[in-house]
């Protein structure tokens, strides 16, 4: 190979640049700043736990969009349960057999505990500059 | 460049290709979520719609339908000319019966005016060329729409045999009267059309149109049910009374029937 | 092999930076477009295909048309044509990538676009289309690459490559079959729901494509030392006289047919093109030139001393190219959706925006075609003087 070094050396500088977002944080400490989403304040339970919710909103909502469009689902049955006494402990939702169901809905189901786009939604998307295409038709609760 | 490195790039390059199409077949694996309709769903095989013309004859009757359904689906108002979304309007009984009516068909049939909307057919063309199945037949004969999945193309306007369909020429938002939060509106490069109020079936409420027009003309003035029920409202009426379908001769087999 | 398309003379240059000027300008209309909406066309609810999705049946015509020259060479051993057929897949790869072009900056959604692959629907003549084209252009790519770089070489081509180059000739007839379907299967459109539709498409095919070879051969031979040669322009031209007659023919039966059944569904899209329906008569002049233009220059094809002439066979090649382009683009697409389904006359005309947009696609063909041309001439040239 020609430019032997010079080829390498450049393929690693590469590599760390490209992998920058996976270590960063680990090698130089908490940058500080974290995204910082309003959460609700009276409901404590989300369809599902925090941590699912973080890593797979997205996705649930794929399949949320394709059982209410495609399959005339509109009732959501969480992986992990979460107890209930009646329809109101299930805000938007329903309570069925002890345990809530949800709508499976943008506006009438997530956005009915969280009701603030802006101070939720775009908290986090707007820090990954992220523009998810959901309210260029779904409407969001008018905010104060 | 010397050979090896080409056949490098050659070969990285086809590799690239080839797993590109692994990415549906990972996303198909993915794992399926738990879902049911809602306790009130109204479920049925084959949905229907009966209109009656001459219930239906007087204006008032007909713009209320029309404003039921704009309004509960946010349906824009576009001004200008031939950019217009529709999902159910008016047009001349001659429009939408073509081959239905000569000069001696009787006049006060002849001149009415009469609803027409997407005909949710049994034997959909639309469905047939819609390249991504973002237009479907649902088990309960809905022509439904999927607004996530359209690419815009056109392609189910150009095989509707009704005219039912309108595409967003432009971003309908800033044309749409009075918004409805509870349910979306659509966005620009995407087709939309009737969809049998199947967000209220799924409430247990019959479509908005049918519901605006009984309560103006009285009942059945339009009459709706599930053909595969032999007991349900509109099996009962089609037994007595005389309807004519559009353009039947084409084999769309259409779901919504008209008493002359 | 490819670098030969990034050295040239002034004259190269200057043609390139036009080009790119072009597709520029092509390229800020369609940010318009993709800014506010297809509202910026003239397309609308009645007439909702226009002139994107026009020059999109037209260019597939013109790539289908390299098997003119590919299969009398390959299965017949037609020698002469073994220096054009080069030029015929050079002209068939820029055709297909403005097809795909124009179906792209017509759509709603082109973010979208994959989903036609993620969710296949063998059902919808459009999945087939895009797998007819895309396998197309994936021959022809391979094609001229091994056929091209073997004789660059001066060595025979891989022995299997000939049965790829055979797959290529029903494929070229397939990709236009396969668009004149997207048409011809909607019982909704009367005009557009004949089994000729494939036939006539074919036709005017091999009757326009070859014609845009011709001229392509006679400028290699104007502006290179490269000459494709009298004869084989002379054969290329007989091909497009015998498509040209089938071509009007074939319109003619299609005219006779729809008159004379006198269905008024069927005859009123005749009307509104020849004499206009309810006072709508935009198309009509542009009908009327195509067809007398058509005719004319079949007749005038007729007469070996006209071909002979080769300025007079340049004319008449552009007049096939102008007269299939009216008619297949103008005439077939926007008549189909006039009347509209519920019998209304709603009209169509292009905006500056839409025309801007088509020649910007028409410029980054134009831009692959000269790169490639460029290749297969300097090849050439090494080749004769050695």
């Amino acid at each position: 190979m020609y430019d032997a070094g010079k080829v390498i050396a450049g393929l690693v500088v590469f590599a760390v640049l490209v992998t920058l977002p996976l270590w960063y944080t680990d090698a130089l400490g908490d940058p500080g700043y974290k995204p910082d989403p309003e959460l609700p304040k009276a409901e404590k339970h989300c369809v599902e736990s925090r941590e699912y919710m973080k890593a797979w909103h997205m996705d649930l909502l794929n399949h949320w969009r394709d059982a209410v469009v495609r399959d005339g689902k509109r009732v959501y049955i969480p992986e992990q349960a979460v107890p209930c006494g009646g329809d109101a402990d299930c805000t938007g939702g329903l309570c069925v057999a002890g345990n809530c169901r949800y709508r499976m809905s943008l506006s009438g189901g997530c956005m009915k505990c969280h009701t603030s786009k802006s101070r939720f939604c775009d908290r986090c998307h707007n820090f990954l500059r992220i523009a998810p295409y959901c309210w260029d038709c779904h409407i969001d609760p008018k905010e104060d | 460049m010397n050979e090896s490195r080409r056949n490098f790039l050659k070969v990285a390059g086809a590799s690239a290709v080839g797993a590109a199409w692994g990415i549906p077949v990972v996303s198909a694996l993915a794992k399926a979520i738990k879902s049911t309709p809602l306790p009130a769903n109204l479920s049925g095989k084959r949905w229907a719609m009966i209109v009656d013309i001459n219930k239906c004859k007087r204006p008032e009757v007909r713009r209320a339908c029309a404003d039921a359904c704009r309004s509960l689906h946010n349906i824009p108002d576009i001004e200008r000319p031939h950019r217009e979304i529709e999902w159910i309007w008016s047009d001349g009984f001659e429009n939408a019966f073509p081959n239905q009516s000569n000069e001696h068909t009787r006049a006060d049939l002849r001149e009415s005016d009469v609803l027409v909307m997407c005909n949710h057919c049994d034997r959909p063309p639309c469905v047939r060329v819609c390249p991504t199945q973002a237009t479907f037949r649902r088990a309960d004969g809905i022509i439904m729409m999927d607004e996530h999945r359209c690419i815009g193309c056109r392609y189910c306007i150009a095989a509707c045999p009704y005219g039912a369909r309108s595409f967003n020429w432009e971003d309908p938002a800033p044309h749409i009267k009075q918004l409805n939060p509870d349910y979306p509106h659509r966005t620009r490069g995407v087709v939309e059309k009737c969809t049998l109020c199947a967000e209220r079936l799924a409430e247990g409420l019959e479509p908005a149109c049918v519901e605006a027009a009984n309560r103006l003309a009285g009942p059945g003035a339009m009459i709706f049910g599930d053909l595969g029920d032999p007991n349900s409202a509109v099996s009962q009426a089609l037994r007595v009374k005389t309807t004519i379908r559009r353009k039947p001769s084409l084999g769309t087999s259409p779901s919504v029937f008209y008493v002359v | 092999m490819l670098e030969k398309a990034f050295t040239g003379s002034r004259r190269y240059w200057i043609w390139i930076f036009c080009l790119l000027a072009l597709i520029g300008a092509g390229g800020i209309a369609y940010l318009v477009q993709l800014q506010d909406g297809l509202s910026v066309t003239g397309m609308n609810r009645d007439v909702s295909w226009g002139l994107y999705i026009a020059q999109f049946t037209f260019m597939v015509g013109v790539a289908a048309s390299a098997v003119m020259v590919v299969l009398p060479y390959y299965l017949h051993d037609f020698k002469a044509f073994g220096k054009v057929t080069i030029l015929g897949e050079f002209l068939a790869i820029p055709s297909v990538v403005c097809c795909a072009l124009f179906i792209f900056v017509d759509m709603g959604q082109p973010q979208r676009v994959l989903n036609v692959l993620l969710h296949p629907t063998p059902h919808s003549m459009m999945f087939w289309d895009m797998m007819a084209l895309g396998g197309y252009l994936f021959l022809n790519v391979i094609i001229s690459m091994v056929t091209f770089g073997a004789e660059r070489k001066g060595i025979a081509p891989p022995k299997w490559i000939r049965p790829v180059i055979i797959l290529s000739i029903p494929w070229a007839v397939s990709i236009h079959t396969v668009t004149a379907f997207l048409y011809s299967g909607l019982e909704g459109r009367s005009f557009w729901m004949t089994a000729i539709l494939a036939p006539r498409f074919l036709a005017s095919a091999f009757a326009s494509g070859p014609s845009l070879l011709i001229l392509l051969c006679l400028l290699v031979r104007r502006i290179s030392k490269f000459d494709p040669g009298k004869e084989v322009i002379q054969k290329i031209a007989v091909i497009v006289t015998y498509a040209m007659a089938i071509n009007v023919f074939f319109v003619a039966m299609e005219l006779f047919t729809g008159i004379y059944s006198d269905i008024p569904e069927h005859m009123n899209h005749f009307q509104y093109m020849f004499f206009g329906l309810h006072g709508h008569h935009a198309l009509v002049p542009w009908m009327w030139a195509a067809q007398l233009l058509a005719l004319g220059v079949l007749i005038a094809l007729l007469f070996p001393r006209a071909r002979r002439n080769e300025k007079v066979l340049a004319f008449l090649a552009a007049g096939v190219i102008l007269s299939i382009w009216i008619d297949k683009g103008l005439g077939l697409v926007v008549a189909g959706f006039i009347p509209s389904p519920l019998e209304h006359v709603t009209e169509y005309a292009p905006t500056a925006i839409e025309g801007l947009v088509t020649l910007g696609v028409y410029g980054i063909g134009i831009l692959i075609l000269t790169g490639l041309y460029k290749i297969a001439i300097s090849v050439r040239e090494g080749l004769q003087a050695h």
